[in-house]
């Protein structure tokens, strides 16, 4: 119970740094390999914000949202769009943009490391104890969690309810045919990329409060993040959710029963697991 | 086999026997540069083998390459040198293969991250055991001298080179560059595109081994965060794409300045090694995407427009 408890906070953040990358690749076509360095550099500005002024990670996630979000939508606008124009068929996108946001990637770690070292950093913020079903829980995971939850929420009911949404969903499902019916796909693409990455960021904010990151810590999760997106199927919000929330009961049960060293190792059996029986993620439809 | 073929073919053999001279030069400084210029040389031509022709990244050749140290290292004292490296080659193949088997039926992406993650999934699981068996690392003490490992990646390199030449003419190199021209063609034309695919990636995989083997004397003290450093993946990469993917000299084109710049940066700014390979991949997407090689072949083109051999 405790490890599934604990399992399913963890799981709570993964599903928002997930469904980030979900709507960069699912929408804008973008596998980006930089998210994880976005979600650092989310978390450092958390630590940052609340050891110089004492500002609580659940309130500079505000400020910090509209900033990534601006942020990404330059990197989509000045980076990655000449490519979107340049490729002629989807698996070269891919390769080129492999290979530009590993570059992102390296650039971010290496400015990072330059402005605040290659040391491990961590705060205690609402580091208070908390009794839920019996068993005791760090107060900052539950927030963390919670914020989650309320963020995931309010993407969904976006997503589905609201007309740019629908729109989004479109062309996750056919690009092609979302032009014709008069969708501005380039400025949609854009506007999923920035909102994916702000996502994403917010979430590497939410981590911070109870994990400890550094500089180069992003690739790991920039990792769990790809393997919960094909888990849940590209572009799908419900399998995003269920597949992160999964890896982190999984994750908890071997660092708690084997190693806490094995945790990438238990992700990796998962993903290897779904590539052999359900390419299509788990509740994909089968590709006629 | 052409005129031509002959005429190269003695060309590469005379380039080989001059670069096996370099050892006798005496300067150990330009000795420990020349075997990571061939280490590289070896892995970045065997991975364009695999990659250049099918388009697929692979992020693999640090798992490899550390699973050739351990073998290395685990069996030096009981078993001769020469079968470790040929151990060494035949698991680096079976992991090849089993990776491929898993992932080269679906799309790219699916292997890129599959590979970008299997060298910290082995460093994990080899940890893991030495903690269980209270080791950390291991000591492998040799009188393999460098002059000697330079001499057997020199052999090694030469044999890849080989290897893709034979391949290049083969109906299995002809297969993959259907598939990467058009890979529903390739279906349509009786390939089967998956075992293709895994065959040719059980090159690298070998080489990729192989080469860790050898190298493992140089390292005297091996531990998993050292063999298995994922920063090797990622240079092979670079390496290979900035001389060009495209043709079999390709890689060696990236590999000699490339390391040369990597040896001065990380001997002055240490810290800026990842700087420099993200700007690194950075100028290959947007300034170089055909490497060095698409660079000669375009100033060779603007140069003679008319002469139909120059596109030849």
């Amino acid at each position: 119970m405790d490890i599934l408890i604990t399992g399913l906070l963890l799981g709570g953040t993964y599903a928002l740094i997930a469904m980030g990358l979900n709507l960069q690749y699912g929408v804008a076509r973008i596998m980006n390999l930089a998210n994880g360095e976005m979600l650092v550099a989310g978390g450092f500005a958390a630590f940052w914000m609340y050891t110089g002024g004492q500002i609580s990670p659940f309130l500079t996630i505000f400020l910090l949202a509209p900033l990534t979000f601006a942020l990404n939508w330059l990197i989509y606008k000045i980076m990655l769009q000449p490519l979107v124009k340049r490729a002629k068929t989807r698996g070269q996108l891919e390769t080129d943009s492999i290979l530009a946001t590993f570059g992102l990637s390296f650039v971010m770690v290496g400015l990072m490391l330059m402005v605040f070292g290659g040391d491990y950093f961590n705060y205690s913020y609402l580091a208070r104890p908390i009794v839920i079903a019996g068993d005791t829980f760090a107060l900052n995971r539950v927030a963390s969690f919670l914020g989650a939850v309320v963020i995931c929420g309010a993407l969904y009911i976006w997503l589905n309810r609201s007309r740019p949404g629908l729109s989004i969903r479109a062309i996750a499902v056919a690009p092609e045919s979302a032009r014709l019916v008069g969708i501005n796909v380039g400025h949609l693409a854009a506007l999923a990329f920035a909102l994916g990455g702000a996502v994403t960021a917010v979430g590497g904010a939410l981590l911070s409060t109870y994990l400890t990151l550094d500089a180069s810590t992003g690739v790991i999760f920039t990792l769990k993040a790809l393997i919960i997106v094909i888990m849940g199927g590209v572009g799908d919000v419900r399998g995003t959710i269920v597949a992160a929330l999964l890896l982190g009961v999984v994750e908890t049960l071997v660092a708690t029963l084997l190693d806490p060293g094995l945790t990438l190792a238990a992700a990796y059996t998962l993903f290897i697991l779904i590539l052999l029986f359900r390419p299509q993620g788990l509740f994909g439809k089968k590709p006629t | 086999m052409t005129g031509t073929d002959i005429r190269n073919l003695c060309l590469s053999a005379l380039a080989l026997g001059i670069c096996a001279l370099l050892p006798l030069s005496g300067s150990g400084y330009w000795l420990s540069i020349g075997v990571t210029i061939v280490m590289f040389t070896a892995l970045a031509t065997s991975w364009a083998l695999f990659s250049g022709p099918t388009h697929y990244i692979s992020l693999a050749t640090a798992a490899f390459f550390g699973v050739g140290t351990y073998v290395t290292g685990l069996g030096f004292e009981t078993l001769p040198f020469w079968s470790l490296v040929g151990i060494a080659a035949v698991l680096g193949a079976v992991l090849a293969a089993l990776v491929g088997l898993a992932t080269l039926r679906l799309s790219g992406v699916y292997f890129v991250i599959f590979t970008l993650g299997l060298a910290e999934l082995v460093r994990q699981v080899i940890t893991w055991v030495q903690n269980r068996s209270g080791q950390k690392g291991l000591y492998v003490l040799t009188d393999i001298s460098e002059a000697d490992i330079y001499w057997m990646l020199l052999a090694l390199a030469g044999a890849v080179f080989l290897a893709g030449w034979l391949i290049g003419r083969s109906r299995l190199g002809f297969a993959l560059r259907i598939i990467g021209d058009d890979e529903t063609v390739a279906v349509h034309s009786g390939i089967n595109t998956a075992l293709s695919k895994v065959l040719l990636f059980m090159v690298p995989g070998s080489v990729a081994a192989m080469t860790g083997a050898i190298l493992a004397p140089r390292y005297v003290y091996i531990e998993p965060s050292l063999a298995f450093a994922p920063m090797l993946s990622f240079q092979v990469v670079i390496m290979a794409l900035l001389g060009g993917a495209g043709r079999l000299w390709g890689p060696l084109v990236g590999v000699i300045p490339f390391t040369l710049l990597w040896e001065s940066i990380s001997s002055s700014f240490p810290q800026q090694t990842t700087l420099l390979l993200g700007v690194a991949f950075l100028v290959i997407v947007y300034l170089l995407p055909r490497g060095f090689v698409g660079l000669l072949d375009q100033i060779r083109q603007r140069a003679a427009p008319k002469d139909p051999e120059a596109q030849a």
